[in-house]
């Protein structure tokens, strides 16, 4: 996957629009990759600080035993809408946004297949969150039920249940349109030469990720149309009274809701993928076993949504199946977790911030991973069903996975978006602050999971309180270091050192063989790959 | 009448409004629905308010993409694009419609069987179907497979047939085959939606009556819906073959739409089987 550009850096000729057009028009009409890419990570970051501040007062409320700040029904609010935001707001909007500015760059296209389109899947994203952040505002409050939406008790709520679940009708339109966008771009737009096995890593991982989200979101929103229909339409999908089974839900939701967890996290691998060859200086080890692996795992990813499930009363034949096809996943992880310390061995590593969170990244997600692991064992799982063990898992997977690797992306194409280095003293203490406070924040609750503390419940018993201590602080300080994140970005943006078309020397994908800034448009002419 | 278009040259669109009026559009008629479905009684007015904007944004965007085309702007590597694009969207819709059949097969061989099983809750509820459920006294008398339904099945099959005669037409050059198999298709979309209203308006059972009533009315409304939309479609291609649009090199939105056409058709028949028939 060694691209070597014949006339890439050459391609950018006079075009008559070559400039942005000027004034809150250019971002309200763009027809632009990379101003859409930039309008997602924006979006993404707000989102992220919204749901990050709600975290922030269930740590506060979890910090000693008894009802101190919140009404449990608003606990519950504020843990239901940081899941749901976290996931449809904060990762899934950043990763697009990577896949705005990068799939086009990597693959030497002039810009998304479908320009407008990309607009819309962006514009919609703002009307479903004005949605979702009104719904605290109307009368009983933002939905309360966990962000996994299940009946019976999401029949019994009030306004803001239909505005939550048209908010992620809306969120379902925009992924779909921009899922199709991404696949069409990357298997029409190739620049000659760029064969498939050819494509970055990056590229290989979003393509897959488009397929799974075209093909699970709908089934979502099947989900909770049935939800709507319900509770408002006189049906009985989900109430034994009428023959159905609430249980029913369960299985259309995980059957969209692990392949979702892979859609967070498979462009995550993407993105590891390229920062440690390049700071290792080594091209990637093993690149089509790579490809392979991010293959197999988004197949399983549609057999094993019954791992959520093994508590639900299913047949033992059942919860067999779920269980092995579960830990079938840890092969091609496990592949890519080798894989990813291959690329190391004897290369010439310098730690420079992404390099960091990528190291952190393949070391605390395979301890989420392990712990998955763990979880699928149905004997252990029914111990640790609802527990803050499973809280532990997915915030090893989710947070250390997901969300680090982004931050491992945003330095590392910073230099790229905005043609400044970040600074690189605070890029590392924001780093260093982040781990840590992250491990004092989620490593705690494995054992508390294991003591059999129950999640989504706004107090606890008393033996629990040292954990819930330090877990709280270590979130408290968690929460604080992302400001210093957004210090960063802000002052990136602003200035800096010159980044010059190629400042990381180990990298060798073709967004590089552009200026930094790249031109507004890049590729028009589309660049010869050998 | 197609203006050349330089092959090498990606066309990307300038800025355009109609994206941002479309979010607009569904913010308006998500809010509108909330309001309606809360008896609030601003709810009609906002969901009309935002049915208006969103016609109004699908007039200027299909617009635009006619005009552009028209002048030429469509090389052959952006008609796959749209290829693509409308086959992956197809792909988004066949997963759609497959939950709702997951939701049928589930519930008819796995759910009401169990809910038998279990006599402790219902004793004497009896596995059988159609069923309303345990908790609903209603006996359930469907709509006979072989009436409407049948004949309905041999309206869309022959609709499928038309639709391919009328593209043979425009690859033979025959515009007059073209604008005749569709309008013939238009006839037999209508027509099928006719009868579906004159079922539904019959049915002894409504989407009320458990489970039965509401994959029945789930799975059949939404497949009416696809159909009204894809004669709509059918309609601006009619419309627009009249107006000498589709050459034998460019014809994209034809295809699209008659890919959609067949879709929603192949979905009927699943319908036919395992909705009315089985
Ligand atoms: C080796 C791979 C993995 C395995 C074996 C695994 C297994 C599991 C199992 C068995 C559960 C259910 C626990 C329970 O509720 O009792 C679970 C929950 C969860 N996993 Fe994973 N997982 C893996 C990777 C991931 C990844 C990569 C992500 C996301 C990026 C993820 C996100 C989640 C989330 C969000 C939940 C909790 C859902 C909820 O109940 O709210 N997992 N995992
Ligand atoms: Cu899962």
């Amino acid at each position: 996957m060694n691209t070597t550009t014949i006339n890439g850096a050459a391609a950018h000729h006079d075009h008559d629009h070559d400039h942005a057009p000027a004034g809150i028009m250019r971002w309200l009409t763009s027809t632009n990759h990379k101003d859409i890419g930039t309008l997602y990570l924006w979006f993404s970051l707000f989102m992220f600080f919204f749901a990050g501040a709600l975290a922030m007062v269930i740590r506060a409320e979890l910090f000693q035993p008894g009802l101190q700040l919140l009404q449990p029904n608003v606990f519950n609010q504020l843990t239901t809408m940081h899941g749901l935001i976290m996931i449809f707001g904060a990762i899934m909007p950043a990763l697009v946004g990577f896949a705005n500015w990068q799939v086009p760059l990597m693959i030497g296209a002039s810009d998304m297949a479908f320009p407008r389109l990309n607009n819309w899947s962006f514009w919609l994203l703002p009307a479903a969150g004005t949605l979702l952040i009104a719904s605290f505002f109307v009368p009983g409050g933002a939905i309360a039920g966990g962000w996994t939406m299940y009946p019976p008790l999401f029949m019994q709520g009030g306004i803001a249940y239909d505005m939550s679940i048209l908010a992620v009708h809306i969120l379902g339109i925009s992924s779909i349109m921009g899922a199709i966008n991404i696949i069409t771009t990357i298997l029409n737009m190739r620049a000659p030469g760029m064969t498939l096995m050819k494509m970055p890593l990056f590229v290989w991982t979003w393509l897959i990720t488009a397929y799974l989200l075209v093909a699970v979101m709908p089934v979502l929103a099947c989900a909770i149309t049935m939800l709507l229909t319900d509770r408002h339409f006189g049906t009985h999908f989900f109430d034994a009274a009428g023959g159905g089974d609430p249980i029913m839900f369960q299985h259309i939701f995980w059957f969209f809701g692990h392949p979702e967890v892979y859609i967070m996290i498979l462009p995550s691998f993407g993105i590891v993928s390229t920062v440690i060859p390049t700071f290792a200086r080594k091209p990637l080890f093993g690149y089509v076993s790579m490809v392979y692996a991010v293959a197999s795992i988004a197949f399983l990813s549609f057999i094993v949504w019954a791992h959520h499930m093994f508590t639900t009363g299913m047949p033992v034949a059942g919860q067999l199946f779920f269980m092995y096809a579960t830990m079938l996943i840890a092969i091609p992880t496990g592949i890519k977790v080798f894989n990813w310390v291959a690329t190391l061995w004897r290369g010439s590593i310098s730690f420079e911030t992404p390099m960091l969170f990528s190291l952190a990244f393949v070391f605390l997600f395979t301890i989420g991973g392990f712990s998955g692991l763990v979880l699928a064992l149905v004997p252990v799982d029914i111990q640790l069903q609802d527990t803050y063990y499973v809280v532990a898992h997915f915030h090893y997977v989710l947070f250390s996975g997901s969300a680090m690797s982004i931050m491992a992306g945003v330095y590392y194409w910073l230099p790229k978006w905005t043609g400044h280095m970040y600074d690189e003293k605070l890029g590392k203490l924001h780093f260093w602050l982040t781990t840590i406070a992250f491990n004092v924040t989620f490593f705690p609750m494995h054992f508390l999971g294991l003591a059999g503390m129950p999640r989504r419940i706004p107090d606890y018993s008393l033996q629990f309180t040292d954990f819930n201590k330090i877990a709280s602080l270590g979130g408290f300080l968690l929460g604080a270091s992302q400001l210093l994140f957004l210090y960063v970005v802000i002052k990136c943006v602003r200035g800096g050192e010159p980044a010059g078309n190629r400042p990381w020397d180990g990298a060798d994908s073709l967004e590089w063989t552009q200026t930094s800034p790249p031109p507004y448009h890049s590729f028009v002419t589309p660049p010869l790959v050998k | 009448m197609q203006a050349h278009s330089d092959s090498n040259v990606y066309y990307v669109p300038p800025p355009s409004i109609w994206p941002l009026v479309g979010s607009v559009a569904l913010l308006t008629l998500a809010t509108g629905f909330v309001l309606v479905m809360n008896k609030i009684a601003a709810g009609p007015y906002v969901m009309t308010l935002g049915m208006g904007i969103l016609l109004v944004m699908l007039f200027g965007w299909f617009g635009t993409v006619i005009k552009e085309s028209l002048a030429g702007k469509y090389s052959k590597q952006v008609d796959s694009s749209f290829r693509w694009g409308m086959v992956w969207f197809i792909f988004s819709e066949v997963m759609f419609f497959a939950g709702f059949f997951g939701a049928l097969y589930y519930a008819r061989n796995l759910a009401v069987p169990w809910l038998a099983d279990t006599q402790l809750l219902w004793p004497g509820f009896s596995a059988a179907w159609p069923t309303a459920g345990p908790g609903l006294k209603t006996v359930i008398d469907p709509v006979n497979a072989w009436g409407i339904p049948a004949l309905n099945t041999l309206i869309l099959l022959s609709s499928g047939a038309t639709v391919t005669w009328a593209h043979w037409g425009l690859q033979k050059g025959n515009q007059r085959q073209l604008k005749l198999g569709l309008a013939m298709t238009v006839a037999l979309g209508i027509l099928f939606i006719g009868f579906q209203i004159h079922e539904y308006a019959e049915a002894a059972f409504s989407i009320r009556d458990g489970i039965y009533g509401a994959t029945f009315y789930m799975l059949t409304g939404f497949h009416g819906f696809h159909v009204m939309m894809g004669t709509v479609m059918l309609i601006v291609i009619l419309f627009r073959s009249l107006a000498g649009h589709f050459t034998l090199e460019h014809h994209f939105a034809f295809e699209a739409v008659a890919w959609y056409w067949h879709f929603v058709d192949v979905i009927w028949l699943l319908l036919f089987v395992f909705v009315y028939w089985l």
